[in-house]
């Protein structure tokens, strides 16, 4: 009885906290177990097996390569600033992880009375964070090509750097296009409006509302997570592997993690503008029951989570890498006029159907 | 010329439909195709549980033989070192002393006989040059090691076990087309060396 009041009491101090190990905690485990899944994946579709070695069908090769990856030699080159090096990776992995704060991952969970979020900030600015955050975790791989002193990771960070401007616009825009249809930055307010299955003659889901948004903030967000086809940074055949020509053993790993990690949640982030989020149809029945709605939500969220990390993982094993100039083509020529074109209809729509003043 | 398979297509440079500009439905095929793949048949073999079959002829690991008696067959005449073209094959020859005729068919033996794995190419020449039938490639797997002296097979290696039962079957090795093959009067390993006539690949091809 008295433990109980004293965890609601304190429960608006303590379930951010917890929410933000457990998102952490996920982040980390869906990030161990893409890259067991992509091999797998990439396996299957050449006609291989994929790991198969470590622990029944392979599921053990994640902790094989970790501990690899921690027994290995730490390298630091001598003539690199060994500071930044040592920050490059650590920039990238913490703004990887950081986003995953504004995502509602479910409805709100009934505790002793209390609701409390499945988010670790509800933040009114959440889209904003997100944008602002991603694009930080460029440093990373700008900060780790530069320290490294070596050429080609730099040219690997120049890339990395320069696509990330061309692909960032056209997101942008993208972004704005939906904040008008939503009428929000809140993320738990984006979720949440696409509850329900019609409205106003419309799916409820942002894809079906305006699914050219949706393409281009695809597009730009495998740009944003240095997926093929636009893994221009590292490129083993131009530039010797690129930002991480220097790196070994759990930097390296690091890296890679972050990208996985920004997979995932870039992906969740998908999932949650795009296509309802953790919006399971058929909830309203169940109101009665509002944590196993939110159980229902959670899982909702995570499968649709899951299948566009497949879809990533997908195109990055059909789809060879672009060239240069052609990305450059395609961010500045195609995207942003694109973009712009989609917010200006968007717009004229809205004005026309009268949803805007 | 007549193609073997109707494939082949002939390349047309011409101006990309708006739907061809767009990507996309490429990108989209693309993607078809490689989803196929999820479903067909694995080629993937897993080795040290499944081997895929070999050729008869198979070159694999080297065995000395012993003759009906239990005897090393090898007389270290030295003419399987002088084949190798890897050099991959020492020895070092001794005297058959009293009271060992059940270990060594002739008077000469080999007291130290070596192949260094990592040299040897598995072309079978020393198998061709052996006068005494004794030393033969087998079908078996020269097995991983993590040092480099661990590939230099000696006698403890190399020679087959003594009991009957576990003696190394080359059977394989010995099958009627490899025999023929060994004894094509065709080939030159099979003359007479005669210092006249010339050996090499004939003119006119």
């Amino acid at each position: 009885m008295t433990l109980s009041i004293v965890l609601v009491t304190f429960a608006g101090f303590w379930f951010p906290l917890i929410m933000a190990g457990l998102v952490f905690a996920v982040s980390l485990g869906v990030a161990a177990y893409s890259t067991y899944i992509e091999r797998k994946f990439a396996a299957f579709l050449q006609d291989r097996l994929g790991p198969s070695r470590a622990g029944p069908w392979g599921i053990l090769q994640p902790l094989a390569d970790g501990v690899k990856m921690v027994m290995k030699e730490e390298i630091i080159p001598n003539v690199s600033n060994k500071f930044l090096f040592i920050l490059g990776p650590a920039i990238a992995m913490l703004t990887a992880l950081m986003t995953g704060a504004v995502i509602p991952w479910g409805p709100k969970v009934n505790i002793g009375g209390e609701w409390f979020s499945l988010q670790v900030a509800d933040v009114n600015i959440g889209v904003l964070y997100l944008l602002g955050v991603v694009s930080i975790g460029v440093y990373g791989i700008m900060i780790g090509g530069w320290a490294s002193n070596n050429k080609y990771a730099l040219l690997g960070a120049l890339r990395a750097s320069s696509q990330m401007i061309s692909y960032e616009i056209a997101m942008g825009v993208s972004v704005i296009t939906l904040i008008m249809l939503t009428g929000t930055l809140q993320t738990s307010e984006i979720a949440a409006q696409q509850h329900g299955f019609w409205e106003d003659g419309w799916f409820t889901w942002n894809f079906f509302k305006n699914p050219l948004t949706f393409l281009i903030f695809f597009i730009c967000a495998l740009a944003e997570t240095n997926r093929t086809p636009f893994d221009l940074p590292e490129c083993e055949t131009e530039l010797v592997g690129g930002y991480h020509t220097e790196y070994s053993s759990m930097k390296l790993g690091f890296y890679l993690f972050a990208e996985y990690v920004n997979m995932f949640v870039s992906s969740a982030v998908m999932s949650l503008f795009f296509f309802g989020g953790y919006n399971f149809p058929f909830m309203d029945e169940l109101k009665d029951h509002p944590n196993l709605v939110a159980a229902i939500g959670a899982g909702s969220m995570l499968v649709k989570t899951l299948f566009f990390v497949m879809v990533f993982m997908w195109i990055r094993w059909t789809i060879p890498r672009f060239r240069y100039d052609q990305l450059m083509n395609l961010g500045w020529k195609i995207l942003i006029p694109l973009s712009l074109a989609n917010l200006v209809a968007t717009g004229i729509t809205m004005w026309g159907t009268g949803k805007i003043g | 010329m007549q193609s073997l398979t109707n494939r082949s297509k002939v390349v047309v440079k011409k101006e990309m439909s708006f739907a061809e500009k767009l990507y996309l439905p490429a990108v989209a095929k693309g993607m078809m195709i490689t989803m196929s793949h999820l479903f067909k048949k694995k080629v993937t073999i897993n080795y040290p549980e499944v081997e895929r079959p070999r050729a008869e002829v198979y070159r694999g690991q080297h065995v000395l033989k012993r003759d009906e008696n239990g005897a090393e067959r090898c007389t270290a005449c030295g003419l399987c070192a002088v084949a190798c073209p890897a050099e991959a094959i020492t020895m070092e020859a001794a005297e058959r002393k009293k009271g060992e005729e059940g270990l060594y068919r002739e008077e000469k033996y080999a007291a130290v006989y070596e192949i260094n794995m990592l040299r040897c190419i598995f072309c079978g020449l020393c198998e061709e040059a052996c006068p005494k039938e004794a030393i033969f490639l087998t079908d078996r797997i020269v097995p991983t090691e993590f040092e480099r002296e661990d590939f230099v097979y000696g006698k403890d290696k190399l020679v087959e076990p003594n009991e009957k039962n576990e003696r190394v079957n080359i059977a394989p090795r010995q099958a009627q087309s490899t025999i023929d093959f060994k004894k094509n009067p065709e080939y030159a390993h099979n003359q007479l060396w005669d210092p006249n006539k010339k050996i090499g690949p004939k003119k006119g091809h």
